[in-house]
C-alpha cells in the first residue's frame, strides 16, 4: 500500500511526530511504500536543523534525515508554514533577505499542492497532529 | 491527478491557533486541483462560523472572511455538528448545514481522506 504522511505536530511538544516516524519506519519494514511525508503547521519544526539535544536524547531532525536517506522518502515542508514560523532553507533565506537559514537537505520546501498530490497519489494518507 | 473524497474536519477556535487557518489553507488547495472537499465543524471548531469576529482586536486576520472564499473554489460542502452548537449556545449558522453525530459518521464513512485539525 501507498502511504501520503501528514506531520502537523511540532517535536517534543506531543508524541505525534515521533510516532509518525515511526510508523513510516513500521509501514516501510512491513513491505508498503511511503510516497512522501508533508510537513505541516506546527509540523515543519521538524525541518530545524539546529535542533541539538543532549546526545542520550532523540534528535527527530536527525532521524528524519536518516529514514530519507535510507528508504528514499521525500521529506517535503510546507513553505508557507514554514517562513510564518521562520523556518527557512538557503533560497527562502534570500528569497527574504535573511542571513541564517535553518532547513538543510534532504528536506525539500514546497507548496501545499505537493500534500493534495500526494493525497491524490497515494491509498491512504495519515494525518500526524497533536 | 486523480479526484479523492476530503473531508476536513475544524476542531479548534478560530484564534487559539493556527489550526483554523491553515485547514482553511488545506481547503483552498485542495479545490484548486480539483479535489471533492467536504468542511466539518466540530466541537470548538464551531467558533469558526461565527459572524462578526473582531480579530483585529487579538492582532488576527479574520477567519471568516477565508470562509467566505470557498465557493470561489467550488467549495460549498459545509457541515457543522449540531450538538456542539448547542452546548456552546451559539447562533445558528446560515454558511453551513447541522448534523447530527450519526450523519457526521456517515459523512466520515464516505471520505477516502479525512484531516483533523
Amino acid at each position: 500500500m501507498k502511504f501520503t504522511i501528514n506531520v502537523c505536530a511540532a517535536p517534543l511538544n506531543s508524541q505525534a511526530a515521533d510516532s509518525a516516524l515511526r510508523f513510516c519506519r513500521a509501514a516501510l519494514a512491513a513491505g508498503h511504500q511511503v510516497e512522501r511525508v508533508f510537513f505541516y503547521g506546527a509540523g515543519v519544526l521538524n525541518s530545524n536543523g539546529l535542533m541539538s539535544p543532549p546526545s542520550d536524547e532523540t534528535n527527530l531532525h536527525r532521524q528524519w534525515c536518516e529514514l530519507a536517506k535510507q528508504c528514499q522518502v521525500p521529506l517535503i515542508v510546507c513553505i508557507a508554514a514554514a517562513v510564518r514560523r521562520g523556518m527557512l532553507n538557503q533560497e527562502e533565506a534570500e528569497r527574504y533577505d535573511k542571513s541564517q537559514h535553518n532547513v538543510p537537505a534532504p528536506f525539500e520546501v514546497s507548496g501545499l499542492g505537493q500534500l493534495i498530490d500526494g493525497i491524490a497519489s497515494s491509498d491512504r494518507t495519515i494525518t500526524f497532529a497533536a | 491527478m486523480s479526484q479523492k473524497k476530503i473531508l476536513l474536519i475544524a476542531r479548534s477556535a478560530p484564534y487559539g491557533s493556527a489550526n483554523g487557518r491553515e485547514l482553511l489553507d488545506i481547503a483552498l488547495a485542495g479545490g484548486a486541483f480539483e479535489q471533492d472537499i467536504s468542511l466539518l465543524f466540530m466541537a470548538d471548531g464551531v467558533f469558526q462560523l461565527q459572524t462578526q469576529q473582531q480579530s483585529q482586536l487579538v492582532g488576527q486576520k479574520d477567519l471568516s472572511k477565508t470562509l467566505k472564499m470557498l465557493p470561489i473554489y467550488d467549495i460549498d460542502k459545509l457541515y457543522y455538528q449540531a450538538s456542539a452548537l448547542g452546548l456552546r449556545q451559539l447562533d445558528q449558522p446560515d454558511t453551513a448545514k447541522p448534523l447530527s453525530n450519526t450523519q457526521i459518521q456517515q459523512l466520515i464513512s464516505q471520505q477516502d481522506v479525512v484531516i483533523s485539525l
